[in-house]
C-alpha cells in the first residue's frame, strides 16, 4: 500500500517537472503554426526587410519595428549598462554594511515595479521634459530608451553583483598586497575576472529590454517608421503586436503572430547565449 | 604616484555617482507617484461598479485578487512538485532534468507579450474559453511557473541533508520524509517565492490584454472577462482620459508591490536565520 503511494507521487512529481518542457513545446508549436504561414505568404524577404507597414493595403514590412526594437534596446544599454555595473561594484566593494541592508531591497523593488507604472511615470515626467528641452512632442526613441535604461538596471545590477562576489577574495587581497589602491584592485583585478558573469547580466538586460511592451508603448509614439533622430517616435516589435492585435483579422492577424515569431527567435538567441555565459562564469 | 591617486579618486567618484543615480531614480519615481496620486485616492474610487462618470478601481482590485488566486492554484502545486522532483528524486546527471532546467530557463526569459499571444491562441481560441479570467490565469500560471520552481528548489536545497538522514534513520519512507520533514523546513523560502510571483501577477499587463480582456466590471464567473489593476491602468491610458484615476491606480499598484516585496524579504530572512541556528 505504502509502496504504491510512493510510486504514484513520484509519477506526479515527475509529470509536474515535465510541465515546463511541455509549455515551451506548446509555445513554439502555436507561435510557429500560426505565424510561419503568414511569413511565407508575405515572403520572408519582404516581411523581414520591407520598410512599409500598411495593414490596410496588405503591405507588411517589419523592418521599421525590428530596427525600432534594436534602437530602443541600444539606447537602454548605453544608459543602463554603465550605471548598472558601477552600482554593482558599489554594492559589492564600496557599500558599508548598514547602507547595504537598505540598498539591496531597493534594487529588488526596482525590479518589482510594474511596467505600466514605469510607462506612466515616463509619460508624465520624461516625455514632457523632452518636449520642453528638445524638439518634437516628447514621445520618442529617447524617452523609451531612458525608461528601459532604468528598467534593466536591477537585472544588470543583481547579476553583475553576484559575478563580482563570486571572484575569490584573494584576487583583491593580492592586488592590495602589491601596493594597488582599493579602487585599482577592484577595477583592474576583480572586475576583469568577473567579466563573463557581467556580460551575462548585460545579455539578460538586453532580453528584458527587447521584450518589454507596456512601458515602451506608453512613451515611444509608436509610428511604424524608421526613426531619423532620437526625438522621433519609434515602434518596437512588442508594441506592434499589442497595438494592432485588438482589431486585426486574417493575414494582418497572422502577420502580427509572425511579429511574435521574430521576437521569439531573438529572445531564444539571447537566452542561449546567456545560459552559455552563465555556465562559463559559475554564477 | 600622484597621477595614480588621481585615477583612484576618479574611479571612486564614478562608483558613488552611479549608485546615487540608481537610488535616486527609484526614490524619485516612488515619491512622484505618491505625491501626485495620494490626493486622488477618494472613496468613490472604491465603489462597486465602474461607470464612465465614476472610474472605480474596485472591480479591477477584485479581479486582481481572483486572477492571483487562479494563477497560484495552478502554478504553485505544479512548481513545488517539480522542484521536489528536481531536488529529492532525480539524479543530477539525468537527461530529463537537463531538459527541465533548460526549458524553465527559457520560459523565464520569454517576454510577457509572447505569453499573451500564446494564451490567446491556446486558451482563448483553441480551448474556446474566450476572453476570461480563467484564460488569463492559465496564461499567467505558465509565466510564473519557472519563478516558483526556482525559489522552491533553492529553499529545498537549503534544508540540510542531516534532516533527511535523521528521518530515514528513524524508519520514515521517502514520501513521509519529504512532507513531514523537508517541506516544513523549507516553507519560508517557498512562501517567499510565492509572494514574489504574486508581485509578478499584480504587475502583469501584456499577457492579460488578449487573454483576460479589458472589461471594467467584476464578471459573474471566472469564465467572464475582467481587467486587473495593471490592465486597468493601461486601459485608462489607451482611452486617453482620467489622469487623476491613473495616478490613484499607480499609487495602489506601487503600495501593493512594496508590501509584497517587503513580506517576501522578511520570509527569506527567516529562512536564513533558521539556517544559522543549526
Amino acid at each position: 500500500m505504502i509502496k504504491h503511494r510512493e510510486k504514484i507521487t513520484k509519477i506526479i512529481f515527475t509529470l509536474s517537472a515535465g510541465i515546463s518542457i511541455l509549455a515551451v513545446l506548446l509555445i513554439c508549436f502555436f507561435l510557429f503554426l500560426n505565424g510561419l504561414p503568414a511569413i511565407f505568404k508575405i515572403g520572408v524577404f519582404n516581411f523581414l526587410l520591407g520598410k512599409t507597414w500598411k495593414p490596410a493595403n496588405n503591405i507588411f514590412g517589419l523592418l521599421p519595428m525590428i530596427i525600432g526594437s534594436f534602437y530602443v534596446t541600444g539606447g537602454a544599454i548605453i544608459l543602463g549598462v554603465p550605471i548598472g555595473i558601477l552600482t554593482a561594484i558599489f554594492l559589492a566593494y564600496f557599500c558599508p554594511n548598514k547602507l547595504y541592508r537598505y540598498l539591496k531591497p531597493a534594487v529588488e523593488l526596482l525590479a518589482g515595479i510594474p511596467s505600466v507604472v514605469y510607462g506612466f511615470f515616463g509619460l508624465m515626467v520624461i516625455v514632457p521634459l523632452i518636449r520642453g528641452l528638445f524638439t518634437g512632442n516628447g514621445n520618442s526613441l529617447l524617452a523609451a530608451s531612458i525608461i528601459l535604461g532604468i528598467m534593466i538596471l536591477p537585472t544588470i545590477i543583481s547579476i553583475s553583483e553576484a559575478a563580482i562576489r563570486a571572484v575569490p577574495r584573494h584576487y583583491y587581497e593580492g592586488a592590495l598586497a602589491l601596493g594597488a589602491s582599493h579602487e585599482r584592485s577592484v577595477f583592474f583585478t576583480v572586475v576583469p575576472a568577473a567579466k563573463s558573469g557581467i556580460l551575462a547580466g548585460v545579455i539578460l538586460g538586453v532580453g528584458r529590454a527587447i521584450g518589454e511592451t507596456m512601458a515602451v508603448i506608453m512613451v515611444a509614439g509608436n509610428q511604424a517608421i524608421i526613426p531619423n533622430s532620437l526625438f522621433d517616435g519609434v515602434r518596437t516589435l512588442t508594441a506592434n503586436i499589442v497595438l494592432e492585435m485588438g482589431y486585426a483579422a486574417d493575414l494582418h492577424r497572422e502577420a502580427l503572430i509572425g511579429t511574435a515569431v521574430v521576437l521569439f527567435v531573438f529572445i531564444l538567441i539571447i537566452n542561449l547565449s546567456f545560459s552559455a555565459l552563465k555556465r562559463k562564469s559559475n554564477i | 604616484m600622484r597621477k595614480r591617486q588621481w585615477l583612484s579618486k576618479f574611479l571612486r567618484w564614478f562608483v558613488y555617482i552611479a549608485a546615487f543615480l540608481t537610488i535616486s531614480a527609484l526614490l524619485f519615481l516612488i515619491a512622484y507617484i505618491l505625491i501626485k496620486g495620494i490626493p486622488h485616492l477618494s472613496l468613490s474610487l472604491f465603489s462597486i461598479h465602474y461607470t464612465s462618470e465614476n472610474v472605480s478601481v474596485f472591480p479591477a482590485l477584485i479581479n486582481t485578487l481572483t486572477m492571483t488566486g487562479i494563477s497560484l492554484l495552478i502554478a504553485a502545486p505544479l512548481g513545488i512538485f517539480a522542484a521536489i522532483y528536481l531536488v529529492e528524486y532525480a539524479h543530477q546527471t539525468n537527461r530529463f532534468i537537463k531538459f527541465v532546467r533548460i526549458t524553465s530557463e527559457t520560459l523565464a526569459g520569454i517576454p510577457s507579450i509572447v505569453f499573451g499571444l500564446f494564451g490567446y491562441l491556446l486558451f482563448v481560441t483553441t480551448f474556446k474559453l474566450g476572453f476570461s479570467l480563467l484564460a488569463g490565469g492559465l496564461t499567467l500560471s505558465v509565466m510564473i511557473l519557472p519563478l516558483i520552481m526556482r525559489t522552491t528548489e533553492e529553499a529545498l536545497k537549503a534544508v540540510p541533508d542531516s534532516f533527511r538522514e535523521g528521518s530515514y534513520g528513524l524508519g520514515a519512507g521517502k514520501l513521509r520524509t519529504i512532507f513531514k520533514i523537508v517541506l516544513p523546513a523549507a516553507i519560508p523560502g517557498i512562501l517567499a517565492g510565492i509572494v514574489l510571483s504574486i508581485g509578478r501577477i499584480v504587475g502583469e499587463t501584456a499577457a492579460l490584454i488578449y487573454t483576460a480582456g479589458t472589461v471594467a466590471q467584476i464578471p459573474a464567473s471566472i469564465l467572464g472577462s475582467g481587467r486587473t489593476l495593471s490592465v486597468h491602468m493601461f486601459a485608462l491610458w489607451n482611452e486617453g482620459l482620467n489622469p487623476n484615476e491613473s495616478y490613484a491606480t499607480a499609487v495602489l499598484l506601487l503600495l501593493l508591490v512594496i508590501l509584497l516585496n517587503f513580506i517576501s524579504r522578511k520570509m527569506a530572512n527567516r529562512l536564513e536565520k533558521g539556517k544559522q541556528h543549526e
